[in-house]
């Protein structure tokens, strides 16, 4: 398999935004710096003719895992609300989601 | 025996009402009170959960009734398994001020066995490491040098039981955080089988990976440990639902007659001290009745990189729930993405924030083929190549690490560097294999030097047996300094 280009600050700038991190002008030559050389590292993987070879994403595959079909107590609801950040008439209190309607 | 009394030994006096589970107790948080400082294997010391276990014990003992198998027995939790209203960090400020609504099912197994949780223990955050130093509370020090790491990510729960302020600990190993920090700091740890320990309440870092197991001071001590915490768990749906194997009536049986595979990969790029204990405990298996062989599995060597794709890419998926809605750290913004950003932004480390980043990128549009697809493939040759080099040899043998334990600092900068101490141990986690590591010995410096066992699925009874072997044959280590107090 062909190697793709090497990571970009632009790409870092690209990926931590998808996963909601904010990064300094540093922080972004620094990972930049840093996961470049992880991935030129990873070169070995991304250069070998494995066609043909099925993926494993489990190594000890289960499947079909079902139980019976009994009602079993879940967790406490005021337990489990009592420990987020805000809370409102029982719910997970946001700030605004939406932007300004046009 | 020097160091720490056994906890087999210990178990079996409480149960016989020789000796109450609270004085064993009290003798522990005394170590640990003296010794804690200069080494911070624990987040926190959980003293009146285990006081009242202790007591519940001896109430059971009193009463006639049977404690269970680990009656009395103090044991440090890693700090990424769920305890019921006790603080569960993962040594992250994300997770700051959360009280989990639920026991794990190690957590619920151990108190069942008669076990007392003496505290959670320091590690990298959210596992990520391989030295305990990403963690956000601080480093752990090495009992057997404090200018050490003690190796990570279970840093903490090797400390602790190498300094003797808990006879047992369990911890996880993702691509190799129980057995790295056990060579290290000279102590056995075992990762079992993926499924045969349920993950229910382990907090995730890489699912396809990640696995709860045993540390302690000898073989027959991790073995009593992994009989307690073993077997299916209909919590854990990928949970083997098939019998654990029981190794702690099979830990005499012995080599002779196995077949005994040295492989030649792990030795490549280990220092020459750790390559002549490995050779050492190898001569001692063929003493011992074994067949030695060297074996080469060459698909081992891609190891390190495909984890380095697959491990990530399950993170950034697994992380994304710390959102700063349902749990932990918020920092308020003016709209929820924002809050979000800053909540992420505040609450994790830089070594966290990398594989966030290198997950995301792996798994993105362009690139997931390139890099995730390609390591999947690789983990079905690395599975390959073990399997064939099953079909030879009853189990493998190499180093656990490729160096004794590295002064604090040396490796924080260069993160690739780091993740080269993992490169023996990451080929099991691949494979879904059972692996421990057992002391042999000091390097040449004087530090703690891991002999590492590898088994094909299931075959604990077998690696145990091993394991037991190589322990009878291992050149003496002297104890830590900390370890002062005389053994209770």
């Amino acid at each position: 398999m062909a190697e793709p280009a090497r990571l970009t600050r632009e790409d870092v700038a690209h990926v931590a935004s998808l996963a909601r991190l904010h990064l300094t002008e540093d922080e972004l030559d620094l990972y930049t710096q840093q996961l470049a050389e992880v991935l030129d590292h990873a070169a070995d993987v991304a250069s070998l003719d494995l066609a043909g070879v099925a993926p494993t994403a489990h190594a000890m595959a289960v499947t079909n895992v079902l139980r019976t079909d009994e009602p079993h107590p879940c967790l406490d609801r005021d337990e489990v609300l009592a420990q987020a950040p805000s809370v409102e008439d029982h719910r997970f209190r946001v700030p605004r989601i939406l932007g300004e309607a046009p | 025996m020097t160091g720490p009394r056994p906890a087999l030994e210990t178990a079996a006096m409480v149960r016989a009402g020789e000796e109450q589970a609270v004085d064993v107790l009290e003798h522990h948080l005394a170590v640990i009170d003296a010794g804690e400082e200069s080494i911070h294997a624990f987040n926190l010391v959980t003293i009146e959960l285990a006081r009242t276990q202790a007591r519940a014990v001896d109430a059971t003992v009193t009463a006639g009734g049977d404690p269970g198998p680990l009656a009395g027995v103090p044991v440090a939790l890693k700090d990424n398994m769920c305890t019921r209203g006790v603080p569960t960090t993962c040594s992250s400020r994300i997770l700051d001020g959360w009280l989990p609504p639920y026991d794990a099912t190690v957590v619920t197994r151990l108190t069942e066995a008669g076990a007392l949780l003496i505290g959670k223990t320091n590690m990298d955050e959210f596992a990520m490491g391989s030295s305990t130093e990403s963690s956000a509370f601080g480093t752990t020090r090495n009992p057997h040098d404090t200018t050490r790491v003690p190796g990570g990510s279970s840093g903490g729960s090797a400390a602790a039981v190498a300094a003797g302020f808990a006879p047992l600990a369990i911890g996880s190993d993702t691509g190799g955080s129980i057995r790295q920090p056990a060579a290290l700091c000279g102590v056995v740890g075992m990762k079992p089988t993926y499924g045969t320990v349920s993950r229910y309440g382990l907090v995730a870092f890489a699912s396809s990976l990640d696995q709860i197991g045993p540390f302690a001071t000898s073989v027959a001590d991790a073995a009593l440990l992994f009989d307690v915490i073993g077997g299916h768990d209909p919590l854990d749906s990928t949970s083997l639902n098939r019998p654990t194997p029981r190794v702690l009536s099979v830990l005499d049986d012995g080599v002779d007659g196995m077949t005994v595979g040295v492989l030649a990969e792990l030795l490549e790029g280990a220092a020459p001290d750790v390559v002549a204990r490995v050779s050492e405990a190898a001569e001692a298996l063929a003493a011992a009745g074994a067949r030695v062989e060297e074996i080469s599995v060459p698909e081992v060597r891609l190891g390190l990189s495909a984890y380095y794709l697959i491990a990530p890419g399950e993170a950034s998926s697994n992380l994304a729930r710390y959102d700063g809605v349902r749990y932990g750290l918020r920092v308020d913004a003016e709209d929820t993405v924002a809050m979000n950003t800053a909540t992420r932004s505040v609450g994790f480390g830089p070594e966290v924030k990398r594989r966030i980043m290198l997950g995301t990128y792996v798994l993105s549009a362009g690139y997931m083929d390139a890099y995730y697809n390609q390591a999947l493939r690789v983990r079905t040759r690395i599975i390959e190549g073990f399997a064939a080099a099953y079909t030879r040899c009853d189990v493998l043998l190499g180093p656990t690490a490729p160096t004794t334990a590295f002064a604090i600092g040396a490796k924080v900068d260069d993160p690739l560097t780091m993740y080269l101490s993992d490169v023996c141990t990451i080929p099991s986690n691949l494979a879904g294999h059972p692996a421990i590591s057992v002391p042999f010995g000091p390097g040449d410096d004087g530090l703690p030097v891991g002999v590492q066992v590898l088994g094909p699925a299931l075959s604990e009874g077998t690696l145990f047996q091993v394991a037991a072997v190589v322990e009878s044959a291992a050149p003496h280590l002297a104890s830590p300094r900390i370890t002062t107090g005389a053994p209770v």
